[in-house]
């Protein structure tokens, strides 16, 4: 016990330091896999058959490689690859984090959105076709707003696993909380106190999330 | 009839879903203020039909020409043909997102018909029109089915269509709230609207079509006036199904 409260003592602020990194890495992410996750959900719905083929390479190649080995083929793969033409080409861990991270995210997200969507009743946008709206604005000012409803629980758990998926990254040298653990461990040599304290970290700020998600999902349940 | 424009004319229609052949080849041309209702058995291609006059279905052969535009050119405009088309569901499919009046001033302001305030009046306007001005700032949700087809005719009444489709309107409610609906729909009719019709209601069809057109295995079996194919139906499909529906 007074061993933990020497390592909260003597790490607290790099310990932070690394839980606001990891936060930052969660956000930037998400950001940017709701951008990719968007693009192929409309590509998976539309009619278009080489974007439904696109739409479909994209969450299957994703899916089926894990991302600890997405993340060190973007952070090694890559930049050995453009290094041939670009010579001065370099990514940072946290360039190559986000990167990892959205791509991956971003699967998931497209097929999160892709289901809200598809769980909107057809004669939705039927009748807004019928009324002389394009498919863009219909989808935009009829079918998304429905599926979003839908949507909101399994993207907030999307964002639950994200966060924890940064502690991945450490392998990629990134110094997020998990990197930081590793760090602190190496120093002390007290593993149990040390990954007790990270471990704690990580669930307080998911269970906070996840309570805000509930409050979040209720609200959105009873505006109808 | 003879001196009124051509509202809708369809010529040699065709229209599969993979290897079934739904229309076989449908011609029929409708003049502007008519009031055609569609009779058949179900799967004889009266949905499908109407949905392909404003390509929610794509027809697979024929021309079918509204108002001078030809939908089936590859090259016209289809939304805005369909502003021109006003269409009612069977299952209303009213935002459920949106009050009764944002469903009604949605397109027109979406489309640049209208500004917010004259979408806003129109929109009240047409909700007098079905009586439903009371209930302008509800959901859907809040709503009985009657109401909610009512809302919906207010609804595809709002671009100011030259045509109506209604895609039997009033199957999906219960019936004491038939009655409301057909009472609009007749109001409609007696204003001029040209209207098509796939209902179930012969009772409606006797009192309101100026033609109606029997429909089985997706061809027109015959057509004429409602005493004709109601009172005096010539082929055997005809009797055999009226035999079943009076």
């Amino acid at each position: 016990m007074t061993s933990i409260i020497q390592i909260i003592q003597s790490y607290a602020g790099m310990l932070l330091g690394a839980l606001g990194k990891t936060l930052l890495l969660t956000l930037l992410s998400l950001v940017f896999a709701m951008i990719i996750g968007m693009i192929f959900a409309l590509m998976n719905v539309g009619k278009n058959r080489v974007f439904n083929l696109i739409g479909t390479v994209y969450v299957d190649a994703v899916r089926g490689v894990p991302l600890i080995v997405l993340a060190y083929f973007i952070y090694f793969g890559v930049p050995a690859g453009m290094k041939l033409l670009i010579p001065e080409f370099r990514m940072s861990a946290l360039q190559a984090g986000t990167i990892a991270l959205a791509m991956n995210c971003g699967a998931y997200m497209a097929e999160i959105i892709r289901a809200g969507i598809e769980s909107v009743d057809k004669g939705q946008m039927e009748a807004s076709r019928s009324l002389g709206l394009s498919y863009g604005k219909s989808m935009r000012l009829v079918v998304l707003p429905q599926a979003i409803r839908t949507m909101i629980p399994s993207i907030i758990n999307q964002f639950i696993i994200t966060l924890k998926d940064t502690s991945i990254l450490s392998v990629i040298g990134f110094p997020e909380l998990t990197n930081m653990g590793k760090t602190i461990m190496g120093n002390t040599f007290k593993s149990l106190e040390t990954w007790a304290v990270v471990g704690i970290m990580y669930m307080i700020v998911i269970i906070t999330l996840s309570k805000i998600a509930k409050r979040i999902e209720r609200r959105v349940n009873r505006a109808r | 009839m003879q001196d009124r424009k051509v509202m809708i004319h369809v010529e040699n229609l065709k229209k599969s879903f993979g290897k079934l052949e739904v229309l076989k080849d449908m011609s029929i041309d409708i003049s502007e203020g008519e009031v055609v209702v569609l009779l058949g058995p179900s799967g004889s291609g009266k949905s499908t039909f109407l949905r392909c006059l404003n390509q929610l279905e794509q027809a697979s052969a024929g021309t079918i020409v509204i108002d001078d535009s030809v939908i089936t050119d590859k090259n016209t405009d289809i939304n805005k043909v369909r502003e021109n088309i006003g269409m009612v569901f069977q299952h209303f499919n009213l935002f459920p997102h949106k009050t009764v009046l944002e469903n009604i001033m949605l397109a027109p302001v979406e489309l640049k018909k209208m500004t917010k305030e004259e979408a806003r009046s129109k929109g009240m306007q047409l909700l007098q029109r079905v009586g439903m001005e009371t209930k302008a700032e509800a959901y859907p949700s809040q709503l009985s089915g009657g109401q909610k087809q009512r809302v919906a005719i207010a609804r595809a009444l709002a671009m100011n269509p030259n045509v109506m489709l209604f895609d039997e309107p009033t199957s999906a409610l219960d019936p004491e709230m038939v009655g409301e609906v057909l009472q609009v729909m007749k109001e409609l009719a007696a204003d001029g609207m040209t209207m098509i019709v796939v209902t179930h209601e012969i009772g409606f069809a006797r009192e309101v079509a100026d033609r109606i057109v029997f429909m089985d295995g997706g061809y027109i079996v015959e057509q004429g006036t409602p005493e004709e194919i109601i009172s005096h139906p010539k082929e055997a499909r005809t009797i055999d199904f009226l035999n079943k529906v009076l």
